[in-house]
């Protein structure tokens, strides 16, 4: 964390390959995603401001297979459990109705152990949970049934 | 009569407004700061100029002292105190280098033109501080906000920011030609409320801010600046200088009320501030300039060098590369608004002779000019003098392994 005096704050991180990756937080709110240079580091090869809505699907698309990936660890050990993300697409049935409306665990077996929304973890969500487009859903289940909930979600 | 007297006054006035607004076009088409634009607006007008403005006179010298006050306050809303006081502790060495190497040549020149003490110490105001104005838009506009020098060259700003509310209670006293008895007591005075007003407002900032704070634009904007002037009035009463009281009041407000008070007050800060560029343009006589010319340039030259040698030292002093310390001591050059305060304040007082406006008239208006220019060029040229091939563009480092291992 680094203050900027007069604009914000500044969190970033040095990749392997020695490159910052990392964010401007600014004052009014806007954040600002940064990039550094490789054959400089000082300086920045992009900075891209974002809107709270951008920067929360970039959260989920950067963290979702991270949660997922370490739920598939531990499920290693029970053959034909799979775990998957599955996003609420813009135009889904489902764009504010609740976890409970889809019947998903009725239908196919499969359950929603948790879901991502602007790059935070609702972990275990209830049946009256209400989803919006742009969560992905973090769900447990076998093979067919993860295929048949990916239908429920787009055609209800 | 009197109605023609108005009618005067309103035309000359909304010609100077629009004219500033054509000239703040320019400015923009060709990315500069609009400060020397409007410098050169105000001396073709006034004295010696084309066209002689004394209709409205009362109003601008009012409307100039207001856009000193906003200036200042916009600038303390920008900081916290809590940013001050960590800024002070980090950077202080810097900022000291930043003193000595800055403020130098201004007080050289002014002791070889036979300007004496009093012009010696405007001169070295002029030349030491950077204008925060212009570098908070060089470091936006060519993206380098993420960048690693860019707190280093926002330490010097803030630092030199605290060293304005010192320096222009010293420089109001000294100017009020007071004897030393009583410069040393205003000169406590002031020290003394600069510290208080720290502490309270990082203490109780977010009680000033309730106090002054409204959802309603039209009151918060009206609060804003009553309290505005009403600090700056009663800090110049007490000799401590009215741009500090407003300073100090920018910095006491916090929090989400400071961001809306910069909002409400930008238009207004943006009226007023080009109004005290004028006004100070008005009052420097053209004839005045060519004298002194060869001055300003030498004294341009010389203090480009001491800012670019302090971004530079304060720069490797973080562990920053060679091409960042160019940059970060390139963006601090440029001079603008606040060199034109402490020369105003000189001018009005009437300590200092004719000649010193005109010098810093004509050093703001190359300063202004050359700070974002500089900016923008040094990458390709530090490049080329460090003969690397011209950015080789980055190595997409994934394709790279993949290409390894496939």
């Amino acid at each position: 964390m680094t203050p900027l005096p007069g604009i914000g704050v500044r969190k970033d991180f040095a990749l392997r390959n020695g490159q910052r990756v990392g964010v401007i937080n600014h004052r009014d709110g806007e954040v600002e995603l940064i990039v550094s240079r490789s054959d400089d580091p000082d300086a920045c090869v992009a900075s891209v401001p974002l809107t709270v809505d951008e920067s929360a699907t970039l959260g989920n698309l950067l963290g979702t297979p991270q949660l997922v990936a370490q739920l598939a660890e531990e499920h290693k050990d029970l053959p034909g459990i799979n775990t998957k993300q599955l996003p609420i697409l813009d135009g889904s049935p489902y764009d504010g109705r609740t976890l409970g409306d889809t019947e998903i665990r009725t239908r196919t077996g499969v359950s929603v152990v948790a879901v991502m929304r602007a790059g935070q973890v609702e972990p275990s969500p209830g049946p009256d949970f209400t989803f919006t487009a742009g969560d992905l859903l973090v769900a447990v289940g076998t093979a067919e049934g993860l295929a048949a909930t990916v239908k429920v979600l787009k055609n209800g | 009569m009197e109605a023609d007297h108005t009618a005067l006054a309103l035309i000359q006035l909304g010609a100077v407004f629009f004219g500033l607004g054509i000239l703040g076009r320019l400015a923009q088409r060709i990315g500069m700061s609009p400060i020397p634009l409007y410098l050169l607006g105000g001396l073709c007008f006034g004295k010696g100029g084309f066209v002689y403005l004394g209709d409205i006179s009362e109003f601008t010298e009012l409307a100039a002292e207001i856009g000193v006050v906003l200036l200042l306050l916009m600038l303390g809303l920008e900081y916290t105190a809590t940013e001050l006081f960590t800024g002070l502790r980090r950077s202080w060495l810097a900022g000291v280098v930043d003193i000595v190497l800055n403020a130098t040549p201004g007080v050289a020149v002014a002791l070889m033109l036979g300007w004496g003490m009093t012009g010696a110490l405007v001169m070295g105001g002029v030349t030491y501080i950077s204008s925060s104005g212009i570098i908070a838009k060089i470091l936006n506009d060519l993206g380098r906000t993420g960048n690693r020098e860019t707190p280093v060259v926002l330490a010097v700003l803030v630092f030199e920011d605290l060293v304005m509310a010192v320096y222009l209670p010293i420089l109001t006293a000294v100017l009020g030609g007071i004897s030393l008895a009583a410069g040393l007591r205003a000169v406590g005075i002031s020290l003394l409320v600069v510290s208080i007003v720290l502490l309270v407002a990082m203490r109780f900032g977010r009680y000033v801010s309730a106090v002054l704070y409204s959802e309603d634009r039209e009151i918060f904007l009206l609060k804003l600046l009553g309290s505005a002037l009403l600090v700056a009035g009663v800090a110049a009463s007490m000799q401590v200088s009215a741009a500090v009281g407003a300073f100090l009041l920018g910095i006491a407000i916090a929090g989400p009320a400071a961001h809306s008070a910069t909002k409400v007050l930008e238009p207004l800060r943006d009226l007023f501030a080009a109004m005290f560029f004028v006004v100070f343009g008005l009052n420097t006589d053209p004839a005045d300039i060519p004298p002194v010319l060869a001055w300003a340039i030498a004294l341009a030259v010389v203090t480009s060098l001491t800012k670019i040698a302090t971004g530079w030292w304060a720069a490797r002093r973080q562990g920053i590369g060679v091409m960042g310390r160019a940059r970060a001591g390139v963006s601090l050059i440029a001079r603008g608004e606040f060199s034109i305060i402490i020369a105003g304040l000189a001018v009005s007082a009437g300590a200092v002779e004719n000649e010193l406006a005109a010098l810093a008239t004509a050093y703001v208006l190359l300063m202004a000019a050359a700070g974002p220019i500089a900016a923008r060029v040094v990458e390709p040229i530090s490049r080329r003098l460090r003969r690397t091939p011209p950015a080789p563009t980055a190595p997409p480092p994934r394709a790279a392994k993949r290409s390894l291992s496939g």
